[in-house]
């Protein structure tokens, strides 16, 4: 039996309350709309939503299939998380392929090789293919100026925009998630939870998450002053020296622009302790693809990304 | 540790963003790189010192125009609590937004320039708190230090707003003198003003009881989703919800609304196992005695307390789009977990919300208005007064067309 211990009686701690607060955006988002899907990328916090959907209909199944825009410049360990964890759970795993996409000739590689800005055209196309209506994702408010403003469901017009000065408003717990032809959802169902809620979480919950996540031991080099990986799909200038340090990964997007940080950090309730502590924002430490401008991620989103 | 809601408002320019900047500062909320960010910005635009409202503002037109134009929020925890800020744009062209954010708060901060006093957003934004029932408000008196931390300035808008307040409905109001700027009474109490006795803004914000706001007696499950898995556990048949009033416990006899059909509460499930009680805002499974049919839409409550089954609606709707509301129009009202469509039958006043006036006049609300409104849906909702339970009887209005929401009502005791 569940007890709630931090809170007064008829109280929900912090989690409790975030983790109701996800499961009930969850259910309605498969109450109402007819083709959802999950994006699962086997980072923490898609994790933390799957995670959150299985608990919303136990004993039943999930009833949505999990969608990745594999990049092509993921990290090993996180695509065989992600294999292994849907395998575990029987979902249906649908991948749109950025590498696929280029190799077609449907879109064309950036500038520098960044596969960022491409990931848009990509995921907008898997969810026309499947018809999905409705796409959840982990984003949360707390990441970035941008997402500090976005709804709990977010509405996309046919070409899959986002309009920041045009949102529905959103009251009570009142979701409006209604769409027409050609038009779609996003749906964040953690918008409320930071990156130390996601980790006590983790921890409370004992949900395993990629090994990178942890301190481990790596080959590493210094690039516009963060600490890079050496990796099958980034390799070091003559003029950066490889050395081996200490680190994890506080974010695990494209193998290319995100950067670990040192830490001694190797179980979750160290993780809890380090990010509590921490002055710098998870993306400011370890994105490349942010640090381009103030609106970076705005622009970005307004086009279609997540 | 617990979760606090609060939203914040005021006129442009009496330094909202910098005493959430100062909140969010003071308690460690804010990372080095966002400073250095915002010192940058601060030093490219040539100011004296770092403009601490600029964590706050999001989106780009919001930094070029230098005002807040969408609710936004912002996190922040203390070892006490954690806090959810709805920071809303203080305009009256936004009082759609405002209202947003207080539909979730717990708390409201309202702030005034202690130089000006209550001007007629004051009056505005108390109202609307009013209106949604925001169980605690807090009028923070801001500059204190450009009125000389004088006493008397505090006492008279205290009084001024207290007499106010007076026609308004309020629980628990807090006036509370501060300096956004220099730091006075927001996180440590302030040694420029003696003469206040209070606590600053964090304390009363961390200390604020609100576990006994939400509704414990009256037992409201809106059944959100039913879980029948196909799986081989064939006679699995639960119904998926939260609980938004009253205390649900095994055993309970109840009754499945609009049906009226009594049963009983066989278990009360989560992902995690069987719990002994359920209460607001908790989402669980729940398993009936009886094989009921019972749908997303329907309510599980008790038989000696029922809402009101009813498709005549009385509320003060707060208007959100540019096409006005009118009376014969046809929209799609969504209450808890039910949609159903609705005949709007009168426009019955229009609030003039800085004076409290009612024209009788109006026939229609435009974009900001709140006005009372009387509709008949097509199918009965299960309601409550807002005032009973802001979870029954609040609902939102959606145009069947564009699909936008472009309303919100709160439901009047009749
Ligand atoms: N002297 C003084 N100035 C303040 C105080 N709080 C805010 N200000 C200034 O008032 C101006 C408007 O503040 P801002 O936070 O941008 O207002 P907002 O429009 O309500 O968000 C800025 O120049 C602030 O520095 C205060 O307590 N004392």
């Amino acid at each position: 039996m569940t007890e709630f211990h931090d809170a007064p009686r008829y109280g929900l701690s912090q989690l409790d309350y975030l983790e109701s607060e996800a499961i009930f955006i969850i259910r309605e988002v498969a109450a109402e709309n007819e083709h959802p899907a999950m994006l699962f990328s086997g980072g923490k916090d898609s994790i933390v939503m799957l995670h959150l959907a299985v608990k919303a209909f136990a004993p039943g199944p999930v009833p949505f299939p999990v969608v990745h825009i594999d990049t092509g410049h993921n990290f090993a360990e996180v695509l065989e998380f992600r294999d292994r964890r849907v395998a575990e759970l029987g979902i249906r795993l649908v991948v749109g392929s950025v590498q696929e996409a280029i190799d077609s000739g449907r879109i064309r590689e950036g500038v520098g090789g960044s596969r960022n800005r491409i990931q848009t055209p990509v995921l907008l196309h898997t969810a026309e293919v499947n018809g999905f209506t409705a796409l959840m994702g982990g984003a949360r408010r707390d990441e970035e100026k941008s997402r500090a403003k976005e709804r709990v469901f977010s509405f996309r017009d046919e070409f899959g925009q986002w309009d920041p000065k045009d949102q529905r408003p959103e009251l009570w717990s009142l979701f409006n998630a209604r769409i027409n032809q050609g038009e779609s959802m996003r749906v964040f169902p953690i918008s409320n939870w930071t990156e130390l809620d996601v980790w006590q979480y983790i921890a409370r919950e004992k949900i395993e998450v990629p090994s990178i996540y942890y301190a481990h031991v790596r080959n590493v080099f210094l690039r516009n002053s963060m600490l890079f990986a050496v990796d099958r799909h980034l390799q070091p200038r003559s003029d950066e020296p490889v050395f081996t340090a200490k680190v994890r990964y506080r974010t695990v997007g494209d193998a290319t622009l995100t950067a670990a940080v040192e830490s001694e950090a190797d179980t979750p309730e160290k993780v809890v302790m380090e990010v509590a502590g921490s002055r710098v924002t998870e993306r400011g430490a370890t994105r490349g693809d942010d640090r381009v401008s103030e609106a970076a991620m705005e622009d970005r989103k307004k086009e279609g990304y997540f | 540790m617990d979760i606090l809601r609060f939203a914040t408002a005021g006129s442009v320019d009496d330094g909202k963003s910098t005493l959430i900047g100062r909140l969010l500062f003071d308690s460690k909320a804010v990372f080095t790189d966002q400073l250095e960010s915002v010192e940058r910005t601060s030093q490219l635009r040539g100011d004296l010192y770092t403009d601490l409202a600029l964590l706050t503002d999001g989106l780009r037109a919001e930094r070029e125009q230098g005002i807040t134009i969408d609710v936004a929020y912002r996190y922040f925890a203390t070892p006490r609590r954690k806090f959810i800020i709805a920071d809303t744009p203080g305009h009256i062209q936004y009082t759609r937004n405002m209202v947003t954010g207080a539909s979730t708060a717990d708390l409201a901060v309202v702030l005034v320039d202690a130089r000006k006093g209550l001007v007629e957003q004051s009056r505005r934004h108390a109202t609307i708190v009013s209106l949604l029932r925001v169980p605690h408000i807090v009028l923070a008196i801001n500059k204190m230090d450009l009125v000389d931390w004088s006493e008397e300035v505090f006492e008279s808008i205290r009084t001024e707003f207290l007499e106010f307040a007076t026609r308004l409905d309020f629980t628990d109001v807090t006036v509370i003198p501060l300096s956004a700027l220099a730091g006075d009474n927001v996180v440590r109490r302030s040694s420029n003003m003696p003469w206040y006795e209070g606590a600053s803004l964090l304390h009363h914000l961390e200390n604020v009881y609100i576990a006994s706001d939400r509704n414990l007696t009256d037992v409201r499950f809106p059944v959100q989703y039913v879980i029948r898995p196909q799986n081989g556990r064939g006679d699995y048949r639960a119904f998926a919800g939260q609980v938004v009033g009253g205390v649900l416990k095994p055993g309970d006899e109840v009754v499945v609304l609009p049906s009226g059909l009594p049963t009983r509460i066989r278990a009360i499930d989560t992902a995690d196992g069987e719990v002994l009680e359920a209460y607001p805002p908790m989402s669980v499974t729940i398993r009936l005695d009886d094989e009921l049919d019972v749908s997303r839409g329907d309510m599980i409550c008790r038989q000696h307390n029922q809402p009101t089954v009813t498709q005549d609606i009385d509320a003060m709707v707060c208007w959100m789009d540019e096409s006005e509301l009118r009376a014969g129009q046809k929209y799609a009202i969504k209450h808890t977990t039910r949609t159903v469509r609705a005949l709007i039958n009168e426009v019955q006043y229009e609030l003039d919300i800085n004076s409290l006036h009612r024209s009788q006049s109006a026939d229609s609300l435009g974009l900001n208005a709140i006005g009372r409104v009387r509709m008949r849906t097509t199918q009965p909702l299960l309601v409550d007064a807002y005032r009973r339970n802001r979870n029954t009887g609040g609902f939102i209005i959606i145009d069947e067309v564009t699909n936008r929401t472009v309303g919100a009502g709160v439901i009047t005791d009749n």
